[in-house]
């Protein structure tokens, strides 16, 4: 005889406890993006938007307080232009090593050292920066400044590099066998087989290393904190001190600030523009990288 | 005709030889580069390096000095994040792995996790200080800076723990299935225990980033100059990367060489992490294949 089925208290609370945990991902966007969009509101009602956007001065901890944001946007372009001059042609050229030469074992040995470099935490690359670096970059050239644009974007592209070397390996390796084999069919050496068929295909997915590496270095905070200066510099010159929009809202929260002050204010205007410049990178990564599975899966 | 053909072949196979030099050149030079960088951040420490390091308070007074309250303050911070992270993170991943329907809701949930994985570490930092240092008045509190790397570290855990409970063959789900188990029988007895060395891998490379991070602490008002040891969630605390930060911003040398002794701490610890990540790893393979 079938017994009528009980109901499955056990079962169905778990689930629901399993699905808010999931929920907490969707929680936290949202607390971010309040939180972000209701101090900036307050921020815009005392400053307009034009000189918070197109001001030449950022100077909200001195007199005359002046409030436009561009010496600490082109601080921040400054160091994600030096690291993408490092980390790009390195990584890439990593990449093409590990993926097209490299045997089995030379592959093992090389991924975990890439994944050690990736683990060492961003506060140690600051003081290879200051340690290493800078002196290196004085001893070369010597109006090099002690707190300097190049020593904070060089150790953020040694540090954005294994992120670029193992994405971009991962693009050319999803490039199918049969591709090179038809190309070295026809006679082409490895380097054409290399530089006209194995990178153009992967192309969309080495587009979305450079594009993550490039948010990566945006929000990179305590290298450039440590290397770069607190000197907001509406400079192109990468040998004088510089201020970024993360290493701004360090330097803020170091001292103390006062909740509703315009200067805790300006923390999340600043921060506001950092999150919205990284989240479109990312989307864009994402969706370029979705599309680049999609091709040869 | 025929001797330009083959100098033109000669050519590009010379170019092609050149090409593979170079790029094994410059894979060299970043491997050169790890390890230059390993040697000048430990070498300066080495030195200071003793139990007295350990043991003592930080001090204004460099050979006085020593990383107790941020070796102790770190512990704390990261076995209450391990706390909260850990069975959140896996559980939602085992949710959006053997439960989740497949809608929009799902769909949107996962779009957010990969996009939260790529929120700088500092966004969290403010996303902290408002919430729960001032909103909940949690204030400068060990447990402030545990929710708040918790948060940072959900994303990472979720995608790896994923991956791992995704690799586990569904037959193994199917057969359980077939002899009357409940799906949260066969999650706990058959896919758990099958997805567990990836997910651990997952959890320690996760926690082992929550070690490392500065930028959030500093946000939430981790000190900088702690004499004391935290005794419980809502005390004040320093944490290691922090007094490691204090000291590299300092003009003086010896503090120098005090951050490098740090690192050599945190270097040491997180190696070992990543060592037994990759056994794990390395035995799961094995097993399985």
């Amino acid at each position: 005889m079938m017994q009528p089925a009980k109901p499955r208290y056990l079962e169905n609370s778990l689930q629901v406890a399993f699905f808010m945990c999931a929920a907490i991902s969707t929680v936290t966007t949202v607390a971010v993006i309040s939180v972000l969009a209701f101090e900036t509101y307050g921020f815009l009602q005392q400053v307009p938007i034009t000189e918070f956007l197109f001001g030449t001065e950022w100077t909200p901890l001195l007199h005359p307080k002046s409030y436009g944001l561009l010496p600490l946007l082109a601080g921040t372009m400054l160091i994600v232009v030096g690291a993408s001059l490092v980390a790009v042609p390195v990584g890439l050229s990593c990449a093409i090593f590990l993926s097209e030469y490299a045997s089995e074992r030379t592959r093992d040995i090389l991924k975990p050292v890439l994944e050690i470099l990736a683990g060492i935490p961003t506060v140690v690359y600051g003081f290879f920066a200051l340690t290493f670096v800078t002196p290196l970059l004085k001893t070369v050239l010597p109006q090099t400044q002690v707190f300097n644009a190049a020593s904070g974007a060089i150790v953020v592209g040694i540090m954005v590099l294994p992120m670029v070397a193992s994405l971009c390996d991962d693009a050319l390796r999803a490039v199918p066998q049969s591709l090179r084999e038809g190309a070295y069919s026809l006679g082409a050496t490895s380097f054409e087989v290399t530089t006209r068929v194995v990178v153009p295909a992967g192309l969309s997915g080495i587009f979305a290393a450079f594009v993550l590496a490039i948010s990566r270095a945006i929000g990179e905070t305590m290298a450039v904190t440590l290397a770069a200066g607190a000197t907001p510099n509406l400079t192109i010159n990468p040998l004088e001190g510089i201020q970024t929009m993360t290493a701004y809202i360090v330097q803020v929260s170091l001292g103390d600030t006062p909740a509703g002050t315009l200067t805790y204010q300006t923390l999340f205007a600043v921060a506001s523009v950092l999150f919205l410049i990284t989240l479109s990178l990312n989307i864009i990564a994402n969706r370029v990288m979705k599309r680049f599975q999609e091709v040869y899966e | 005709m025929k001797d330009q053909v083959v100098s033109n072949l000669a050519w590009r196979h010379r170019k092609a030889a050149a090409f593979r030099y170079f790029c094994i050149g410059v894979t060299m030079f970043a491997v050169a580069i790890l390890v230059v960088l390993i040697y000048q951040v430990t070498s300066l420490g080495m030195p200071w390096l003793d139990m007295q390091f350990l043991e003592s308070f930080p001090s204004r007074f460099p050979e006085k000095a020593g990383i107790k309250s941020a070796l102790v303050g770190t512990l704390w911070l990261i076995s209450l994040t391990a706390l909260i992270s850990i069975p959140v993170g896996v559980l939602a991943a085992v949710y959006l792995e053997e439960y989740a329907p497949p809608n929009r809701l799902t769909e949107f949930i996962n779009l957010n996790i990969a996009n939260l994985a790529g929120v700088p570490s500092i966004v969290y930092g403010i996303l902290g200080l408002a919430i729960f240092v001032r909103f909940f008045a949690l204030e400068r509190s060990v447990i402030s800076g545990a929710l708040t790397m918790s948060l940072l570290i959900l994303p990472v855990i979720i995608i790896s723990s994923r991956e791992a409970i995704k690799a586990v063959p569904g037959s193994l789900r199917q057969a359980a299935f077939a002899v009357g188990a409940t799906r949260w029988q066969v999650v706990r007895s058959h896919v758990l225990p099958a997805a567990l060395p990836g997910v651990i891998t997952g959890v320690i490379l996760a926690i082992s980033r929550a070690i490392g991070e500065t930028a959030p602490l500093i946000m939430i008002g981790a000190l900088t100059y702690v004499a004391f040891v935290p005794e419980g969630p809502m005390d004040e605390f320093t944490a290691l990367p922090i007094q490691i930060f204090n000291w590299t911003s300092r003009p003086q040398e010896e503090f120098h060489e005090l951050a490098s002794a740090g690192i050599i701490v945190l270097l040491a610890v997180l190696l070992a992490m990543n060592a037994i990540a990759v056994y794990i790893r390395y035995r799961g393979s094995k097993k399985s294949s």
